[in-house]
């Protein structure tokens, strides 16, 4: 923050929306595909037709219970539904379900690192279940607007911080954290361009040691860099109208990605009277200490102790691991690869990963769940460097012919004739081939043109088809030159 | 032959059965009669193209000895449940053209065992109302109007009941909310059951009130009600509300309970009650007297705080139920370039006034500043009901109140008057705010002539129970030699 703004700070809560992963809607049996053609994945309950009622979807509340307990965060045994009404196009029912004074789950925390070193916690107030809208789409004719269902009735969780956080920094690393773990025990994909993840940002100013100021809810902050400019944006906006002699203004304000600030979207007197009361058609939903018990135990390693381990149990660096915690299967894959043979180094595995893999897997727009190598077939690739019976480099080559064509890496190295010539007779045989047909150049290497070494390695090499090992061929061929 | 008019389902099934009579015989005599009595306006629409077609499938099936539970038998339909493919309206200017892709689980269990829909039959608006005078399609003529005067059949489920009792439809299906089954079947002089709360699916019965609507059978005899109600009933894992129980054979099992302990409770017996209505409960407790049952006085101290309770409730829920009905996805619409003018002008001209009323006053009861004088404290007064008719069943198996407190009334005498017209409900209420089954079975005439029923609760799914008092009332006051 500004210098000018020393004696002020903002205080921040944020309520992140996080798509649960389930393959049905949280009250429907429609299909949750993103991205599918308009209107087609929309049952009669999310279109709200007549007689139409509710059946709440076990997935989802399941997801909710493990994204509690992974936020240290209490799981009310017995929650109610309740209807939000207000009226939206893209709103089939007139009312979203959602939970109002009974959520799932109550309060828990999550900690966060910060650039200074310093770790701090960040309390969670809440944890509901409620329904996604549809959307309404208005840019597709001058006069009309069209509404895609798709997206109505699909199950989110609204996660509420407590206003523990004081800077633009903190929201960002609370968001990416609250990411890291949903990603990490799979309840929510975390893709903000895609909408599922969504925050808005309650942010307020105050003195130190001075009580909380009037705060602004501003909606519509869809990515970790706009989390950061619109704080930042409203913070000085605010800090400026009270040093100016006014008072700001309760409201809900829209970030305009583009211009990189806040603008008014409706005032406390406009806003909406939701008319909350209980679902009639959804008894409260009641939760066995044992549903809990089964989920807890099934959870994962959390990402913070995961890194860890990976830090502290494999060397791997904090980058590395820190890579590999962004998702759980980038760690099961990594540790399928170590623990099917534990003589295999963990830094060429997690090279091997987050360098080949990865980028492999981006172009090909693929999830590592889906990769076409496996980890046992990396890790035999990975043996046969160890042995020798491949180099480096011819590796890669056949990595990439493990990826498009999905053979085993013995499979295309005796198919292309790939193994490492690892006699040093033979090798020594081909250097004294290729020496004696440059005599010339070796006059001109013993004479001080050392740059010639590259070029006499090129063309063993060569000869060899790049299956010589490397380091004999160092060898034996120094001591040639050096006669 | 001739006397297909006064028999009832459990006649018909023996006749079809001994092939005495054919199903098609059968649906053709209900179909002619139907359009005899169109001024009734009983029906909002007759299945015309279809119902003989089935009643010739029907008769084959019983010549094939495959007859199934209810085979060729004709059933009317109040027009709030959802039929496949045929037009469905809830009596509403909004649903005037609506014809669902769906049908109802109790409609579907009815024709999975062999029923016939003969047609749909009037209501009052989205069953909100007690004299099917808020009807789109008009008001329903009582069938048993005196003085050449139209008298209305009570309501919601006018129609239904006046269908019955006019012979023009051997049984039907009722909703009841507040007593819209079990007040229509006193005016009209037939058999109302409202089965207790989660008994029978709500699943594509167009919602008023979801806490408190329940189907149930409107028939001429106990004995009918039970045989509906064997199909009508059980678990649906499409309403969250269902009950999941074992299923109950009705019809076979409530004449066996004998000797059962009659409880009357004081609260309703106001001096208001017309000394005809005092005489006619006197003579129903000297009928449970003659047969061996105890009668007993007991104590319902929160009637008084019923009828308001139950229109705060049920506006409430319905307040938020009709959202749906916005213009845009299906029903009525009022084109305009602006939604909120869309919404404005399709609901102005979409719902009746009545409507209209309700979704006021349920706006209101749930509105920020009114919710707890309101919503909150009618659901504390619904918990005391509930504990009130607890403690009643401790000493008790049902209770027997009148189902109104008067015969049916002219038309127009009321409409202008809402709070004379929710009056009509002052004794059916509170059985329904605290979901317990209950009857309504006639059991004589008033001075005026017309039609009076009375009514048996009893506990929470002791349906048999409550057909057996039932039944009593019908052996003993033969009401069918006095119309």
């Amino acid at each position: 923050m500004d210098k000018n703004d020393n004696n002020w700070e903002p205080v921040i809560g944020l309520e992140i929306h996080a798509q649960i992963i389930s393959n049905s809607k949280l009250f429907s049996g429609a299909s949750t595909n993103f991205g599918s053609e308009p209107n087609t994945q929309v049952s009669l309950v999310d279109a709200a037709m007549p007689g139409m009622l509710p059946v709440i979807n076990k997935v989802c509340v399941e997801q909710a219970i493990k994204t509690g307990l992974s936020l240290n965060a209490q799981i009310n045994k017995r929650s109610v539904f309740d209807r939000k009404n207000y009226f939206y196009p893209d709103l089939p029912q007139g009312y979203q379900i959602s939970q109002y004074t009974q959520p799932i789950v109550g309060k828990g925390s999550i900690e966060i690192d910060l650039k200074n070193g310093n770790s701090k916690k960040i309390g969670i107030t809440r944890l509901h279940l409620e329904q996604d809208a549809g959307k309404s789409i208005h840019d597709l004719d001058p006069n009309k607007t069209y509404i895609d269902l798709n997206r109505s009735g699909v199950a989110l969780m609204e996660i509420v911080s407590e206003p523990d956080i004081r800077s633009a920094e903190e929201a960002q690393e609370y968001v990416k954290k609250l990411r890291s773990i949903l990603r990490y025990i799979q309840t929510c994909d975390g893709n903000m361009e895609e909408g599922s993840l969504r925050c808005d940002v309650n942010i307020s100013v105050k003195k130190k040691n001075e009580d909380f100021g009037t705060r602004c809810e501003i909606k519509n902050v869809n990515s970790i860099k706009s989390i950061g400019q619109a704080i930042e944006h409203e913070f000085h906006r605010q800090v400026e109208i009270i040093e100016s002699g006014d008072k700001v203004q309760q409201e809900t304000r829209l970030f305009d990605e583009k211009k990189g600030e806040t603008r008014p979207m409706r005032t406390k007197e406009e806003a909406h009277d939701y008319r909350y009361f209980p679902d009639p058609d959804l008894p409260p939903l009641e939760i066995s200490t044992n549903l809990i018990g089964e989920i807890k135990k099934n959870l994962p390693e959390l990402p913070d102790v995961k890194k860890k381990k990976l830090i502290d149990g494999y060397g791997l660096s904090s980058y590395e691991s820190s890579i590999l915690i962004s998702d759980k299967n980038n760690v099961d894959f990594f540790e399928a690869v170590i623990n099917e043979n534990n003589q295999r180094k963990p830094k060429v595995v997690v090279n091997w990963i987050i360098g080949d893999l990865f980028s492999l897997l981006k172009k090909n727009n693929l999830d590592i769940k889906k990769s076409p190598v496996k980890p046992s077939d990396l890790g035999e690739l990975i043996d046969l460097i160890e042995n020798s019976t491949i180099s480096g480099k011819l590796a890669k080559t056949v990595f990439d012919e493990m990826f498009y064509n999905r053979k085993k890496p013995k499979k295309i190295i005796k198919q292309k004739g790939l193994i490492q010539i690892t006699d040093s007779g033979e090798i020594e045989n081909v250097i004294t081939k290729v020496l004696s047909q440059n005599v010339d150049k070796v006059n001109e290497y013993k004479s001080g043109k050392e740059k010639l070494y590259g070029y006499f390695i090129g063309q063993i090499m060569q000869e060899t088809k790049g299956k010589a090992n490397p380091k004999l061929v160092n060898e034996i061929l120094k001591k040639k030159l050096a006669k | 032959m001739n006397d297909l008019k006064d028999i009832n389902i459990e006649k018909s099934l023996e006749l079809l059965k001994t092939k005495k009579i054919s199903s098609k015989e059968l649906v053709e005599f209900y179909l002619t009669e139907a359009e005899s009595k169109k001024n009734l306006n009983a029906y909002i629409s007759l299945n015309l193209d279809n119902a003989i077609n089935l009643a010739k499938e029907s008769d084959k099936r019983i010549s094939s000895n495959k007859m199934r539970a209810l085979e060729g038998i004709p059933i009317a339909v109040k027009d709030l449940f959802c039929t496949q493919n045929f037009l469905t309206t809830a009596a509403s200017g909004m649903l005037q053209n609506f014809i669902p892709t769906y049908e109802s689980t109790v409609t579907q269990k009815l024709w999975d065992a062999g029923a016939i829909l003969i047609g749909k039959t009037n209501l009052d608006e989205f069953a909100m109302g007690s004299s099917n005078e808020t009807s789109f399609f008009g008001s329903v003529i009582n069938p048993l109007s005196i003085n050449n005067k139209k008298y209305v059949p009570g309501g919601s489920s006018g129609g239904s009941a006046a269908a019955v009792a006019a012979n023009i439809a051997l049984a039907a299906t009722g909703t009841d909310t507040g007593g819209s089954i079990r007040q229509p079947a006193s005016y009209c002089g037939i058999v109302g059951l409202k089965p207790t709360y989660g008994r029978c699916s709500r699943w594509g019965i167009i919602a008023f009130a979801s806490s408190l609507d329940q189907a149930g059978p409107m028939t001429k005899t106990v004995k009918d009600a039970a045989i509906l109600l064997d199909i009508m009933a059980g678990y649906d894992n499409k309403d969250s509300t269902s009950a999941n129980l074992d299923d109950i054979n009705f019809s076979k099992s409530f004449d066996k309970i004998k000797k059962l302990k009659v409880g009357i409770p004081k609260q309703y017996k106001s001096d208001k009650l017309s000394p005809e209505i005092v005489k006619l409960w006197e003579d129903g407790i000297d009928y449970f007297k003659k047969k061996n049952c105890t009668v007993i006085d007991i104590d319902l101290p929160h009637t008084d705080y019923a009828l308001a309770t139950y229109y705060i409730i049920s506006s409430a829920e319905a307040s938020s139920n009709l959202a749906r009905y916005d213009g845009v996805r299906y029903g009525k619409r009022q084109s305009s370039n602006d939604i909120t003018t869309l919404y404005e002008q399709t609901r102005s001209q979409g719902f009746g006034n009545e409507v209209k009323r309700r979704i006021m006053i349920g706006t209101y009861v749930l509105s920020a500043g009114y919710y707890d004088a309101y919503y909150l404290k009618a659901q504390k007064v619904r918990s005391k009901i509930i504990d009130d008719f607890n403690q009643a069943f401790e000493k008790v198996d049902v209770i027997f109140t009148p189902t109104a407190p008067s015969d049916a009334f002219e038309q127009g005498t009321k409409i202008d008057d809402p709070i004379q017209m929710y009056l009509n409900d002052v004794f059916t209420v509170p059985a329904s705010l605290a979901g317990l089954p209950a009857i309504s079975v006639p059991i004589g005439l008033s001075q005026n002539g017309l039609p009076l029923g009375f009514q048996i609760i009893g506990k929470r799914f002791d349906e048999n129970s409550v057909l057996a008092a039932g039944k009593i009332i019908e052996d003993c006051a033969n009401f069918g030699e006095k119309k």
